[in-house]
C-alpha cells in the first residue's frame, strides 16, 4: 500500500515532509499538514496537492539560501524491504476485527457476542449501548454494515447474525437502571440540540453525563426522530424505542416537545454556548410526471405517509396500492400498507433489482409477505377517470453501462405496462429542508444547498453551530447518525473549552492474553461449523392483519447461544514476537487456513505473492515480523482468512504466538 | 501436544492436485508429540510430498516401529494402511509386507533409536537386500520417550541437557547405508522445508532402498546450547551440497543453469532430480566421493545435507531375487498348485 507522506495523529492523516539538513535551522526536522480526514483513501488522494506545497515551500528556502549550500544528494530509492509491522498502532489490530471496523461507531462486536454466550446481557447491552447507543432499536432496524464485513462471509459462508444477537442484548437483559451513569453537577455551559433524533440523542447522552445542561427541541410530541415516525411498529415496538429513548432523556435532559425552530436567527439569541443540528432528512421526494395534479390525495409522500401513521392519523388506504421506489422506506410503505387492508400491493423500482437501494433483508422481508417487486419499471403517468386515480403507466427499461460505469435506464421499447391502482405510495428519496436557516449568520451553504460541515469535526461555518446525522450530509442509517453523534459531542466539549477541535481523542486499547494454562484459554476457540441461524417469525396470516404485531420474534436464548458460537473471535488476536521463534515451522504446518508463512522480505507485492498461498485479498492487511534471529527471513501472516482458532499459539514450543484480546474503545467526549 | 482440533475450514484458494485432493486431504489426526518437534515438520513435508505426486493414499503403507517418530505415521496420510511394529523391528514388517504386495508405496518412519540402536541389525539387511521403500530416520539424537538419554546418533561433543558428556562416538546412518549399498542416501534437516519435500518426492519415485536421514530438533530434550542437534546449532553448521527440484515426468527442466552449475539425476519413473550445485566437484552417483565428503564435513565440523549418494540404475530387492511380476499375495490357488501335469514338465526338464 503506498503511503508516502502519510502519517496517523490524534486520529487523522497528516502529511509529513522531511527537510533537508541545510534547511532545518531555517525550516525544522520536517514540515508537517493535517489532510483534516480520518479516511485513509481519501488521504491518499488529497496528499498530493500538500505535498506540492510544502516541497515548494522548501524550494523557495532553498532559493534563498543560495545554490552553493545545497546538497545534491541522490534521492532515496523505493522502498525493497517491508518494515515490521507497526502493531502499537491501535489501527492495525482494530483492522483485525472487521465488524467492529465497519462498525460507523466502532461497538467492540466480538466483545459483546462473548458476554450472550456466557449469559451476561447485561453487560453484553451495555457495552451496546456505551458505542451504539439504542441496543434494542438497532438490534431490529441497523443497517447492519457490519455483517457483511463478517469474516465468516470469506472462511465460511453467511456472517454472524450480529444484528439480532444485538436485539438479544436487549431481550434478556434485566433491570440496567443501576448500571447507567448519572449526571453531575452542572458544569455552567448549555447546549441546544434541535431535533429528537439519535444523531441528537447521543450528543446529549454524552454531554450530558459531563455536566453539561442540555435542552432538547422537538417539533413532535416525543422524541425519536425517524425513528419513531418512519419505523412502522411491526418492526420497532414502541415499547423499545421509548424505553430506549427515556433511558436517555431521564438522564437529565431538558426537553421542550412540540416546538418547532423557525428560525435560527432568533434562536441564535438564546443564551446557548453551542447548538447542534440533527433535524434529519426530512422532506420526501414528490414525482412529478402527468396526471399528478389530478390525482391529488391519492398520492402519498411515503415518509410523511409513515409519519401520520405513526401519530394514528392515518389509519386506512385504498384496496390497490402501489409503492414507487427500490429503498427501505418503500419496503415499510408496502408492508404497511397490507396491514392496513390493502390487498393489492406492488413495488416498482426504475434500477434492476440487484441495484435496489433496499436492505437485501428489508426485500426479503417484503416478498415473504407476498408483495411482488416490479423492476426496470419508470413511472410514466397517472391515469385518472372520473377524476379519480385509476391506475399507473410504466415504461420498461434496462440499465446499460457505458466505458467509465456510468448507468443509464434505457428504453427497452416494449409496450407501456398498466396497473390498477386506488393509492400510490411515493418513496423515491429524501432531501434536507433548512428554510429555517438564514443565509446570514454565518453558515455557508454549499452543493445541493446543504450547509458546510466540517467532516472531522462536525462544525459549520458559524463555530458555535454543529451538525449531525442525516442533518449533515443526507440520508444515512441511525448507526451512522449515533456515530456522528459522538464525534459531534467530542467537538463540542473541546469548542465549550476552547481546545483545538482537529485534536481528536486517542481510542482506548488494551491487549491481553488468553492463556490460561497448558491447552487452556479464556475464549472458546472451537470454530462452529453450524450455519446462520434465521430469526423465528410471527405466524403470517395474524402478522399481516396486526400494524402493531412484531413481524421477528428473536432469537431464543438457546438459538443465541448457537449463533454467538459461530463468531470467530477475530478480537482475539495472534500477536508474533520474533526474538522468540525458533523457526521451527510448527505454526506453519498447524495453521488451517494456510495464513502463516516463513519467507525472505521483499516488496509488499513480492511478500504477497510469496506466501504458502498468495495474499491476494488487498483490503486485509499482511503482519510483517522484523528479521528472525537463525536465517534473517521474516515472518509474515496474512490477516484475511485467519480462523483466530489460536492453534499456532498453542504449537508454539517457545510462547513466540500468543493470542491476545484486543479491546478497542473509540474515544467519546466523556473518556 | 493439543487437545484443540484442527478446524476442517481451509483457505478458499487452497489448491487441488490432479486428483482433485488438496493438502489439507493428506494429512492425519492432529500431532500428539512436543509443540515444536521436528516430526511434525517432516510429517507435514511428507504430506506436501504425496500432495505434490498426486499419490492416492490408499496406494501407501506407513511403517513404523516404537519411539517419538514412529507414533508420527499417525500424523499423516490417513487413509493408508499402517503397521506400528515391534521396536526396531519395522524393516522386517517392511520386508515382509513388500514381498507380499511390491505394489504399494513403503515408507518406513524411524527414529536414530528404533534404527541406530535397537533395530541397527534390522536396518543394515534391509539397506543390503536393497528393498525397495523409503526409509525416514527422524534423528534427534535423543531418546525423547524416556527423558532424553543420549542416542547413538549423537555427536561425542554434545552435552545433554542436564550436562553430561556424551561418551561415544555417532553411528553416521548415511555413510553406513552408502557402504552398504543403498542406492538412495539423503541427508536432510525439518527445517528446511525447501530443501527436504524435493528430496522425499525424489526418495519416493526411487526403485529401490532410499534412506533419508533427517536432523529434527528435539525441542523438549535436545534444543539446547550445548547440543549439536538444535535449531541453531544445525542453521549454523548446515552444509548443503545443493538445492534440490524435483522434476516430474514430463515437465521440462525450465530454470537455466550455466554449465557446471547444476546437475541431474534421472529416476526410474522418467522424472527428475535437478540440483543447483553449491559445493563444486561432488558428483552424487559416486560412491568414493560421497564417502569422503561425508567424512571431510565430519572432521570439519559441518552437518552435510542434500543428496549424498544415489545410483538409479541399481537393482531392488524384487529384481534380485527375480519374482514375479504379479503381487504375490494375488497369486491364485492354480497359480500356486499348477497340478500334477505342471509337476510332471517340470520333471521331464530335468531328466
Amino acid at each position: 500500500m503506498d503511503t508516502r507522506y502519510l502519517f496517523k495523529r490524534y486520529n487523522t492523516w497528516w502529511v509529513k515532509l522531511a527537510v533537508p539538513r541545510t534547511l532545518r535551522d531555517q525550516l525544522g526536522y520536517d514540515l508537517r499538514e493535517s489532510l483534516k480526514t480520518h479516511d485513509l483513501e481519501k488521504a491518499k488522494e488529497l496528499r498530493w496537492e500538500v505535498v506540492g506545497n510544502l516541497k515548494n515551500k522548501i524550494e523557495i528556502a532553498k532559493h534563498q539560501l543560495g545554490p552553493e549550500l545545497i546538497e545534491d544528494k541522490p534521492k532515496t530509492p523505493v522502498e525493497k524491504f517491508l518494515p515490521p509491522t507497526d502493531v502499537k498502532d491501535p489501527q492495525y489490530y482494530h483492522k483485525v476485527v472487521d465488524c467492529q471496523h465497519a462498525c460507523p461507531a466502532h461497538t467492540p462486536v466480538p466483545e459483546y457476542i462473548r458476554q450472550i454466550a456466557q449469559g451476561n446481557y447485561n453487560e453484553a447491552y451495555m457495552m451496546n449501548w456505551e458505542s451504539n447507543v439504542f441496543p434494542g432499536i438497532l438490534g431490529r432496524t441497523c443497517d447492519r454494515p457490519c455483517e457483511p464485513a463478517c469474516r465468516r462471509t470469506r472462511t465460511h459462508d453467511k456472517p454472524v447474525a450480529i444484528c439480532r444477537l444485538k436485539r438479544v442484548t436487549y431481550d434478556y437483559k434485566d433491570e440496567i437502571s443501576s448500571l447507567l451513569p448519572t449526571a453531575p453537577e452542572s458544569n455552567g455551559k448549555r447546549i441546544a440540540l434541535i431535533g429528537g433524533g439519535p444523531a441528537s440523542l447521543t450528543v446529549a447522552r454524552d454531554l450530558v453525563i459531563m455536566g453539561y445542561q442540555c435542552v432538547l427541541f422537538e417539533r413532535d410530541k416525543r422524541a425519536g426522530g425517524l425513528m419513531r415516525t418512519n419505523i412502522p411498529s411491526f418492526r420497532l415496538p414502541e415499547k423499545v424505542l421509548n424505553e430506549e429513548v427515556d433511558q436517555i432523556i431521564n438522564l437529565g435532559i431538558e426537553t421542550r416537545f412540540n416546538t418547532e425552530i423557525t428560525s435560527m436567527k432568533e434562536f441564535l439569541k438564546e443564551d446557548f454556548d453551542a447548538i447542534f443540528v440533527g433535524t434529519g432528512a426530512p422532506k420526501g421526494r414528490d414525482i412529478n410526471i402527468e396526471g399528478r395534479e389530478e390525482a391529488g390525495k391519492s398520492i402519498h409522500i411515503g415518509i410523511d405517509w409513515l409519519t401520520s401513521i405513526a401519530f394514528e392519523h392515518t389509519k386506512s388506504i385504498g384496496k390497490k396500492v402501489i409503492v414507487l421506489g427500490g429503498g427501505n422506506t418503500a419496503m415499510d410503505c408496502c408492508r404497511t400498507s397490507i396491514r392496513l387492508g390493502a390487498d393489492d400491493v406492488k413495488v416498482t423500482v426504475r434500477s434492476p433489482f440487484d441495484q435496489m437501494k433496499a436492505s437485501e433483508w428489508e426485500i426479503e422481508d417484503a416478498m415473504n409477505e407476498d408483495i411482488p417487486i416490479y423492476d426496470n419499471h419508470v413511472p410514466k403517468k397517472f391515469i385518472i377517470q372520473n377524476n379519480k386515480l385509476v391506475g399507473m403507466e410504466f415504461e420498461k427499461v434496462e440499465a446499460k453501462f457505458d466505458d467509465s460505469g456510468k448507468r443509464s435506464l434505457v428504453p427497452t421499447g416494449e409496450d407501456p405496462i398498466i396497473f390498477e391502482c386506488d393509492d400510490v405510495l411515493v418513496a423515491i428519496g429524501q432531501d434536507n429542508a433548512f428554510e429555517w436557516i438564514e443565509r446570514d449568520i454565518g453558515i455557508e451553504f454549499g452543493e445541493w444547498d446543504m450547509p458546510i460541515v466540517d467532516k472531522i469535526t462536525f462544525q459549520s461555518t458559524n463555530q458555535k453551530i454543529f451538525f449531525g446525522g442525516d442533518a449533515a450530509w443526507g440520508p444515512e442509517n441511525i448507526i451512522w447518525a449515533a456515530a456522528h453523534g459522538h464525534q459531534a459531542a467530542i467537538s463540542i466539549d473541546k469548542f465549550c473549552n476552547e481546545k483545538d477541535l482537529y485534536e481528536r481523542p486517542e481510542p482506548g486499547t488494551t491487549l491481553v492474553s488468553q492463556k490460561m494454562g497448558v491447552h487452556e484459554w479464556s475464549y472458546d476457540n472451537d470454530i462452529s461449523q453450524a450455519s446462520r441461524l434465521l430469526v423465528p417469525h410471527a405466524e403470517k396470516t395474524v402478522a399481516l392483519k396486526d400494524l402493531k404485531m412484531e413481524v421477528e420474534l428473536g432469537f431464543d436464548e438457546q438459538m443465541a447461544l448457537d449463533e454467538a458460537n459461530r463468531c470467530l473471535n477475530c478480537d482475539v488476536q495472534t500477536v508474533f514476537s520474533e526474538q522468540l521463534c525458533i523457526e521451527c515451522d510448527a505454526c506453519v504446518d498447524i495453521c488451517p487456513t494456510d495464513c502463516i508463512s516463513f519467507i525472505s522480505n521483499g516488496t509488499e507485492e513480492e511478500v504477497r505473492n510469496n506466501l504458502r498461498i498468495p495474499a491476494l485479498n488487498l483490503n486485509q492487511d499482511i503482519l510483517v515480523s522484523d528479521n528472525l534471529l537463525q536465517t534473517a527471513r521474516v515472518m509474515v501472516k496474512d490477516e484475511d482468512v485467519c480462523l483466530h482458532c489460536g492453534l499456532c499459539a498453542e504449537r508454539c514450543p517457545t510462547g513466540a504466538w500468543d493470542m491476545q484480546n484486543f479491546l478497542y474503545e473509540e474515544a467519546k467526549a466523556y473518556s | 501436544m493439543t487437545y484443540i482440533t484442527k478446524p476442517i475450514n481451509h483457505h478458499p484458494r487452497l489448491e487441488s492436485n490432479k486428483l482433485g485432493l488438496t493438502r489439507r486431504d493428506y494429512e492425519g489426526s492432529v500431532s500428539t508429540l512436543c509443540a515444536g518437534c521436528g516430526h511434525d515438520s517432516i510429517s507435514a513435508a511428507i504430506v506436501e510430498a504425496c500432495f505434490q505426486l498426486n499419490i492416492e493414499a490408499y496406494r501407501v503403507a506407513k511403517l513404523s516401529g516404537i519411539g517419538c517418530s514412529s507414533k508420527a505415521p499417525a500424523y499423516f496420510l490417513n487413509q493408508s494402511h499402517g503397521f506400528n511394529s515391534v521396536h526396531g523391528r519395522m524393516p522386517s514388517i517392511a520386508t515382509g509386507a513388500a514381498m507380499a504386495n511390491h505394489e504399494l508405496l513403503y515408507l518406513g518412519v524411524s527414529g536414530d533409536g528404533d534404527t541406530a540402536s535397537i533395530g541397527i541389525g534390522q536396518f543394515i539387511h534391509c539397506a543390503r537386500r536393497q528393498l525397495n521403500m523409503t526409509y525416514f530416520v527422524e534423528n534427534n539424537g535423543t531418546y525423547g520417550l524416556t527423558k532424553g538419554q543420549f542416542s547413538a546418533t549423537n555427536d561425542l561433543e554434545s552435552k545433554s541437557k542436564y550436562g553430561d558428556e556424551n561418551l561415544f562416538p555417532a553411528i553416521d546412518l548415511p555413510s553406513m547405508a552408502i557402504q552398504l549399498g543403498a542406492s538412495f542416501v539423503a541427508r536432510s534437516f525439518s527445517g528446511d522445508r525447501d530443501q527436504l519435500v524435493p528430496l522425499i518426492k525424489a526418495a519416493m519415485c526411487h526403485k529401490g532402498f532410499s534412506l533419508l536421514d533427517i536432523i529434527s530438533p528435539c525441542v523438549t530434550f535436545n534444543n539446547h546450547n550445548t547440543s549439536t542437534k538444535s535449531y541453531d546449532y544445525i542453521r549454523e553448521h548446515n552444509e548443503a551440497l545443493s538445492k534440490p527440484d524435483f522434476v516430474p515426468l514430463g515437465k521440462e527442466i525450465t530454470t537455466s543453469y550455466e554449465p557446471g552449475e547444476s546437475s541431474e539425476v534421472s529416476l526410474h519413473d522418467g522424472s527428475t532430480l535437478s540440483l543447483t550445485k553449491l559445493a563444486l566437484d561432488y558428483d552424487p552417483t559416486d560412491k568414493i566421493i560421497a564417502i569422503k565428503k561425508i567424512q571431510e564435513s565430519q572432521r570439519d565440523g559441518k552437518v552435510l545435507t542434500g543428496l549424498l549418494y544415489a545410483d538409479p540404475s541399481a537393482k531392488d530387492l524384487k529384481e534380485i531375487l527375480n519374482i514375479t511380476d504379479q503381487p504375490l499375495n494375488t497369486l491364485t490357488q492354480e497359480q500356486l498348485c499348477p497340478g500334477k501335469s505342471a509337476l510332471k514338465d517340470i520333471n521331464d526338464n530335468l531328466k
